[in-house]
């Protein structure tokens, strides 16, 4: 695989090694993932309900284990206990935010809850901010916000630890299509600029293509990889991007996979 | 213009005209029927017993105030003790959970006998003070439990993404979560401390209880109507108070976020 950049990258960030997953009930989540995110990458997740595609994301970040296969850090520091220090940064499909708590506040929560100095707070609070262009709503509360505005307080919440993984899962799901485009361009001028790494969970083809460096295409029960692809156009992209061939071409090749993957099991029966 | 000045006042000027209307009909029905002052007083009568009786009846008062506050205020710890217990700890909701309800389905009247022989008369006040607390104590208790385990299941997640202490998880997600709970259980338990004070002094009868509500039976019984009168607006009067001071704690702790506190324009 390639970069944006055309480089090749030697070791990648997180490198998911044969991953199962069965939950409690018995579902088999997800079989057999494997899969390497490298530093810089923008990747998408995009597949139909059921394909494990955020259960890998919260796998990823920490929030459940594997039944089988391993999830590496390669490049992280492990500490005693041999857990990864994850540096990530994860927006929730809602905006998750505490009703009871200001903008400021909620955005400073990691801080709070890291127990890190609180000398810089002020300051990397107000840098969150004002990359999600909220910096004059820190002492709002979050029911005085608009559900994009929430959104970008999540956001900002998620960047303050500057993290070098940015997870987000369905984030623009819920909001509106001319808010979803706003935040669409945002989150990409941001990343253009920082360049962290993000894996972003979709079920939308078109929002999968226009942002990201490569997508993945997964299918369900039981949840796996069935193909994926690189979206070469570069950055900024913008709305001339939303209407040119390779966009279209893109389109075009991930709803193939995308069926593809339905057609192999077509009333989504359970195979087993 | 008067338009706007009539809506704006027109809160407080109604009942009040309307009050005094209806004092006025009162006293006027009491005269023009002849009404004997034992079965029913005339305002002016019962102006009269509290301006006569007023300084012992306040004295009565702050007896009354005295039980109700501290048992509530026992009431708030001990209920928001256990509850942050039985959230920590199943094991101990699991054993003391039964216990809880017993105390809170048996009728206060019941028990004050028995707790008051095992207090003994020369303590009254202590046991007039546990009975007000055993009514009071429940809902705190109850809503304190549900509140803390209550937290919205996203921000769990979240509070576990960057690894919070199980303290911090309390301190800034599960209290929190919990407030709107507690101070709904705030505002019902300090209604009852007041019940449960003035039940305890009627099954104590006399004794070295001198709160409002034994004065109320004594006044009763020495067909002192006006007293009677006099003593029972007090007490209604203190209700109010409580009633009020425990909103005003609830819209001061939630009215920058809680939906129950937000003013909406449509």
């Amino acid at each position: 695989m390639t970069m944006a950049d055309g480089s090749v990258p030697a070791r990648p960030l997180v490198r998911l090694k044969g991953i199962r997953k069965v939950f409690s009930n018995g579902t088999e989540a997800i079989r057999g993932l494997d899969l390497d995110i490298h530093p810089g990458e923008f990747i998408s997740l995009l597949g139909p309900s059921g394909c494990g595609k955020s259960t890998a994301l919260r796998m990823i970040a920490g929030l459940g284990e594997a039944s089988e296969g391993e999830i590496e850090w390669p490049t992280a520091m492990y500490d005693s206990a041999g857990k990864p220090e994850r540096e990530i940064g994860f927006v929730f499909q809602e905006p998750t935010l505490m009703p009871w708590a200001t903008v400021f506040d909620n955005v400073a929560l990691p801080f709070t809850l890291k127990d890190r100095p609180k000398g810089e707070v002020p300051d990397r609070v107000a840098e969150a901010l004002k990359m999600v262009g909220l910096e004059r709503f820190a002492k709002s509360y979050p029911r005085e916000l608009s559900g994009g505005m929430k959104m970008r307080v999540s956001i900002a919440r998620a960047l303050v630890m500057r993290p070098k993984v940015l997870l987000m899962d369905e984030p623009f799901a819920a909001l509106d299509e001319i808010t979803r485009f706003k935040l669409n361009n945002d989150l990409l001028d941001l990343w253009n600029k920082q360049r962290w790494t993000v894996v972003f969970v979709t079920h939308s083809v078109y929002e999968s293509v226009y942002l990201s460096t490569r997508i993945v295409v997964m299918a369900a029960r039981p949840g796996r990889i069935v193909g994926e692809l690189g979206v070469d156009a570069g950055y900024p992209r913008g709305t001339a991007f939303r209407t040119s061939q390779p966009y279209n071409d893109a389109c075009r090749r991930v709803s193939e996979l995308l069926d593809d993957a339905m057609a192999a099991n077509p009333a989504g029966v359970d195979e087993h | 213009m008067i338009g706007a000045v009539w809506s704006k006042h027109s809160r407080w000027v109604l009942p009040v005209a309307a009050g005094i209307a209806f004092l006025a009909f009162w006293e006027w029905s009491v005269a023009a029927w002849k009404i004997p002052k034992f079965v029913l007083p005339a305002p002016s009568l019962i102006a009269m017993a509290f301006w006569n009786d007023g300084p012992s009846l306040l004295g009565s008062l702050w007896f009354t105030t005295r039980v109700t506050v501290v048992a509530f205020l026992a009431a708030v710890v001990t209920g928001m003790t256990l509850g942050v217990l039985f959230t920590l700890n199943r094991t101990i909701e699991r054993t003391l959970w039964p216990y809880a309800v017993v105390l809170q389905v048996t009728p206060v009247v019941a028990i004050a006998p028995l707790i008051i022989i095992w207090i003994g008369l020369d303590r009254l006040w202590l046991a007039l003070l546990i009975l007000a607390w055993i009514v009071a104590f429940f809902p705190i208790l109850s809503n304190t439990t549900i509140g803390l385990s209550s937290a919205d299941h996203g921000l769990k997640n979240l509070f576990d993404l960057y690894g919070a202490s199980g303290w911090k998880k309390f301190r800034y997600l599960q209290l929190p979560s919990a407030l709107p709970y507690i101070l709904g259980g705030v505002r019902v338990s300090s209604g009852l401390a007041l019940i449960g004070a003035v039940v305890a002094e009627f099954a104590a009868g006399s004794g070295s209880a001198t709160g409002l509500a034994w004065r109320i039976i004594e006044s009763g019984n020495m067909l002192n109507v006006p007293r009677m009168f006099a003593a029972l607006l007090m007490l209604s009067a203190f209700g109010i108070v409580l009633f009020y001071a425990t909103m005003w704690l609830q819209w001061a702790l939630l009215h920058r976020w809680h939906e129950s506190e937000v003013k909406r324009e449509n």
